[in-house]
């Protein structure tokens, strides 16, 4: 940055001439990555907006592409179906992120203390976070078979169930379990990134309470949580972020965000408006409808991990 | 009552032990379990918990033509790998070369205005498909590149460029400013001491990236499920998203198709575990 003084042998007119360069070799550097981002991401978000104005429907293109100024959101605002799906957005977004806290914080306080077999404890985890999205949809909708799954099997075993459950034909308890698979895969990317804040903690501060007289659950209370805070809020915001956007195990395991809309998130909504019935210009409006709403997130997100961005 | 630092008391470090093991590693031990089984053991009825009988079928089954998807005369689980081989690979090498570059800019060159524009690719790469994914249909559809591994690679630079650039700038940083000026006065140009100082100091971030990047490529859906119709670009998650959808699941080869196509991010996760761990504790990593 400012630091013209830094290199005092440099003659004062070839420094100038380099800085000259420096800055024509930034611009070289950077115009590769700003085309491909200009071509990829900025343009279809300024398209998009662009697109959300008129009603286009490439099922029937005779009627034309007419200019319907804001018309596209305010039909979504009024949508019950759209509300809906935000509804069941932020019930699986809080469901999943609130358990990953839960399960994360309980692993991660486990995987800091000595113990024998600690790092293959820690290696275990690359299991559920490698698998792929697709393939974990795959092993869920095995599991949860109504006929052959082995979470009917067992729980019938154990006596918790009668007969079996069809838990993909449920409208209560598709969505649940769904979030259940979501959390299996995403607790060790919570885990890894509240154990990352647990590490630096000295442990001569939990002596130090233990001289006190305190108790585990009073250490925990009052060194680990005040000193995690600021890793635990960006770790939830970073997830809600990953959370609001799901798609891909919703589609493996329902086909359709059934049964009966049960499981239509909005990410979910948009996708059969545009892309099943060829809504484009509602489609687009909606896809910023949640364009704003993860730009909010993100902007959250960034001031809890970089607390000087303020500026 | 004197714990010597430990939250947790040693029954409880046990009982909870079990419990993240139970968690972590179940599901995952059922799903190769049942790749191994014969038909008859998946589908006994009423259903057992202990395997009746084990073969390797499904993994010589799954790779023969018609096996999985419609009859093309080559096994379309094969195809759908190597388009996944290629986007992945694509896609890495493309964000890599282009990113590395810009992240130096970012991280040692006078640009200005590059803390906002910094913002604005991590940003940008936070942003959910959806998103971006209706202009980048019908520019693709106007270009003819719809159904080829080109829109994929495109696409996935929405989300791979923005983090090898945001992920690079902080590694170029952590490089002693020092190291570089030495050599320019050695008569190094600023490319110069780009290439021979700055890019070989910060070759383990630059693994890691790429492995990041990979993974991320390997397990792109959404894209992949809009842009692709047939076998010359569809990838191993569509591939097998549309197997589960069909009316007669033949369970034994859609879970060996999983299991398959996820051991590449298991081994290269589980070889490279440093770098999967400190890249994620870093966070900016979707997912």
């Amino acid at each position: 940055m400012d630091r013209p003084l830094s290199s005092p042998v440099q003659p004062s007119k070839r420094s100038q001439g380099s800085e000259f360069s420096e800055l024509t070799l930034g611009l070289l550097m950077l115009a590769p990555t700003a085309l491909v981002l200009l071509l990829v991401v900025g343009y279809p978000l300024v398209s998009s907006f662009w697109l959300s104005l008129f009603r286009v429907n490439l099922a029937n293109p005779e009627q034309g592409q007419p200019f319907v100024g804001l018309g596209n959101y305010l039909h979504a605002l009024a949508q019950p179906d759209f509300w809906y799906a935000i509804q069941r957005t932020i019930y699986f977004t809080v469901g999943s992120v609130g358990i990953e806290l839960v399960l994360g914080l309980l692993f991660a306080v486990l995987l800091n203390e000595r113990f024998r077999g600690n790092l293959g404890a820690r290696v275990a985890m690359i299991f559920p976070w490698a698998l792929l999205t697709v393939s974990n949809g795959v092993l869920w909708a095995w599991m949860l078979n109504p006929t052959y799954g082995v979470v009917n099997t067992l729980l019938i075993r154990l006596g918790v169930l009668d007969a079996p459950k069809a838990w993909l034909s449920d409208t209560f308890w598709t969505m649940n379990v769904i979030i259940l698979a979501d959390v299996w895969k995403t607790v060790p990317n919570m885990t890894l990134l509240l154990l990352a804040g647990l590490q630096p903690i000295p442990h001569e501060l939990y002596e130090a309470a233990e001289v006190d007289g305190a108790s585990r659950w009073q250490k925990f209370r009052q060194v680990t949580l005040p000193l995690l805070r600021p890793v635990i809020l960006v770790a939830v915001a970073l997830r809600t972020i990953g959370a609001f956007r799901v798609f891909d195990i919703i589609y493996v395991l329902t086909g359709n965000g059934g049964p009966a809309n049960s499981t239509k998130v909005i990410s979910f909504y948009n996708y059969d408006q545009a892309f099943h019935y060829l809504y484009f210009g509602y489609g687009a409006a909606i896809s910023w409808l949640i364009t704003a709403c993860m730009l909010l997130l993100i902007i959250i997100y960034l001031r809890l991990l970089r607390p000087d961005v303020e500026s | 009552m004197i714990h010597h630092g430990n939250l947790l008391s040693p029954t409880a470090r046990r009982m909870l032990l079990v419990v993240y093991l139970a968690f972590t590693l179940l599901p995952i031990s059922w799903l190769f379990l049942s790749t191994i089984q014969t038909q008859a053991s998946l589908l006994t009825l009423p259903p057992h918990i202990i395997p009746t009988g084990f073969t390797l079928r499904n993994y010589i089954d799954i790779f023969a033509p018609a096996a999985f998807g419609e009859n093309t005369g080559q096994s379309t689980f094969v195809l759908a790998l190597r388009n996944s081989v290629l986007v992945s690979l694509g896609t890495t090498i493309i964000s890599l070369l282009f990113g590395t570059l810009a992240a130096y800019a970012f991280a040692r060159l006078n640009v200005p205005h590059k803390r906002t524009l910094l913002l604005i690719v991590l940003a940008s790469q936070l942003l959910p498909a959806i998103s971006v994914i209706i202009p980048l249909f019908r520019m693709f559809r106007g270009a003819h590149l719809l159904d080829t591994l080109t829109a994929l690679i495109l696409a996935y630079s929405t989300f791979s460029l923005p983090f090898v650039v945001w992920i690079m700038a902080g590694y170029f940083q952590s490089v002693p400013r020092e190291l570089e000026e030495a050599a320019r006065l050695d008569g190094a140009s600023r490319f110069g001491a780009f290439i021979r100082i700055a890019l070989p100091l910060v070759a383990p971030g630059l693994g890691a990236t790429a492995l990041f990047t990979l993974l991320n490529a390997w397990d792109e859906f959404f894209f992949a499920l809009i842009f692709t119709s047939t076998y010359a670009a569809k990838t191993a998650p569509v591939a097998l998203a549309e197997f589960i959808g069909r009316h007669s699941v033949n369970w034994g080869l859609l879970v060996t198709g999983g299991f398959i196509a996820s051991l590449p991010p298991i081994v290269l996760s589980l070889v490279f575990y440093r770098y999967i761990v400190s890249g994620l504790a870093a966070g900016g990593i979707k997912g």
